[in-house]
């Protein structure tokens, strides 16, 4: 009898383990299937072909966000003989791409591509960042503890990190102004003083439906891709080019899956294995260790 | 902070001053012969746009800037598809046609709005102006940077931490680290 009680228990715990392990996959199917951002997000297409590298962007943005006084003056043009990164000082960068055949350069500013899904924000465990509904992927310095976890995880290699600071070093990057700006429906610093609109705010919607239709009215200009729209499950950020992505900078391989689905399945086991795995285990450990105690009982008491 | 604000106002209010005093129809010839526009004087001095000139040098053909808004025949294949009978219209100024709000939230949820609109796509005031003169003065080889037309103001050295801002000269590497 105890036999087939065992042997029951055994298949019965299969059964309801497949089931359960089913119930979760469809669950985790439906949780995969691309959130595709807020449905009036705003965001900005950035025409590379309109852009002359003037800098008035990083100028603004210098000011806007109360930046440091830059090394050198923004009407310099030298700095642009290198590639540059987004930095702690400089929250948005242009770099200058020379295109093989072709008799004038490309430039291309850099910012927060301010993602649908973001990885900086799934990656933080401190919960600092916020994906909000006008598009902007915002942080609480406050909370930051400075893992840098975010700069690991951003396939753009955006956000930067303060290290001037030796008390409190924190994350910074672009904002979208949203404190200043995007939360009263106003552009970004930089799209205001762009004096070329190589940078086209608007909804994010709409921003698409412009691009495609300067790739359509202009085929010869324009590579056939809006840069941003399905990359990364999509940025509100996003870009033109006249010529191919990978001349001007772009990483072409990052998919159009958010960086999220890739570590999704394994960041659902983390809080399983916190808060099940304690109490399972010390269970295990007591019921292994009952008998010995009982045994060192039952001898104490002879 | 403060500036920025003030900065738009007056970008606004000088971008509906400027070129207001177009008649409604013109002809070839009968534009200004000196527009002013300081658009952007919070940073930049005016500039004294030189109209007479400008219309020596495209032999009177207004649309070479003005595209199909004066008495010559528009030349863009595009604009013709559904322009070809469309003729002089009334409108000349920049201004008339493109928004000096373009990004502002009111004009952004008209075009959201409106699903057939084909001009969805119309570039602000500001950008006409630098996109059709710097792209003209690329071609002619004239000057083409941002001081050879305007100025700057003291606030516009501030802004670019240029002139009496400058930073001081420094041994550091352009760009800084990550």
């Amino acid at each position: 009898m105890k036999a087939m009680n065992r042997r029951k228990f055994l298949k019965g715990s299969l059964l309801g383990g497949a089931a359960a392990s089913v119930i979760s996959k469809s669950k985790n199917a439906d949780a995969s299937a691309s959130f595709g951002g807020y449905p009036d997000t705003m965001g900005v297409l950035v025409d590379l072909t309109r852009c002359v590298g003037c800098r008035s962007c990083e100028a603004a943005c210098n000011k806007e966000q109360g930046l440091p006084a830059p090394a050198q003056s923004f009407d310099e043009l030298s700095v642009m003989d290198h590639e540059r990164r987004t930095s702690e000082g400089a929250y948005t960068v242009v770099n200058r791409y020379e295109i093989p055949g072709q008799d004038h350069p490309l430039f291309r500013k850099i910012q927060c591509n301010h993602c649908n899904e973001p990885a900086c924000l799934t990656s933080c465990f401190v919960n600092a960042y916020t994906k909000t509904p006008e598009g902007a992927v915002i942080y609480d310095p406050t909370v930051c503890v400075g893992c840098r976890t975010c700069m690991v995880a951003c396939p753009f290699y955006i956000p930067a990190y303060s290290y001037s600071s030796v008390l409190n070093p924190v994350i910074k990057k672009c904002i979208f102004c949203y404190d200043t700006r995007l939360k009263f429906g106003r552009p970004p610093a930089c799209v205001e003083s762009c004096p070329r609109e190589a940078l086209t705010f608007g909804k994010r919607k709409d921003l698409i439906k412009i691009g495609n239709q300067r790739i359509k009215n202009h085929p010869d200009l324009y590579e056939d891709h809006i840069y941003g729209e399905n990359e990364v499950g999509g940025t509100s950020w996003m870009y033109l080019s006249s010529a191919p992505f990978d001349q001007v900078g772009f990483d072409t391989d990052l998919g159009t899956q958010p960086i999220l689905s890739y570590v999704k399945e394994f960041l659902t086991v983390v809080p399983m294995v916190l808060t099940i795995w304690p109490a399972l285990f010390a269970g295990f450990h007591l019921l292994a260790t009952r008998k010995d105690k009982q045994k060192k009982e039952e001898k104490s008491e002879i | 902070m403060e500036h920025i604000p003030k900065y738009l106002l007056s970008t606004f209010i000088a971008m509906l001053l400027c070129f207001s005093s177009y008649s409604t129809i013109a002809l070839a010839g009968d534009g200004p012969d000196e527009v002013e526009i300081d658009s952007l004087a919070q940073l930049y001095e005016p500039v004294y746009f030189d109209h007479a000139m400008h219309e020596e040098v495209t032999d009177s053909n207004c649309a070479v800037c003005h595209h199909h808004t004066l008495g010559t025949q528009i030349d863009d294949e595009n604009c013709m598809r559904c322009h070809a009978e469309s003729g002089a219209t009334d409108e000349i100024a920049c201004q008339e046609c493109h928004p000096s709000n373009r990004f502002e939230a009111e004009y952004l949820n008209k075009i959201d709005a409106d699903n057939t609109l084909y001009h969805r796509d119309k570039i602000g005031l500001k950008a006409a102006y630098h996109i059709r003169c710097m792209n003209c003065h690329e071609e002619m080889g004239v000057a083409n940077g941002c001081q050879d037309c305007h100025s700057r103001t003291d606030a516009g050295n501030k802004f670019f931490h240029a002139g009496n801002y400058a930073p001081p000269e420094s041994e550091k590497p352009a760009g800084g680290g990550h």
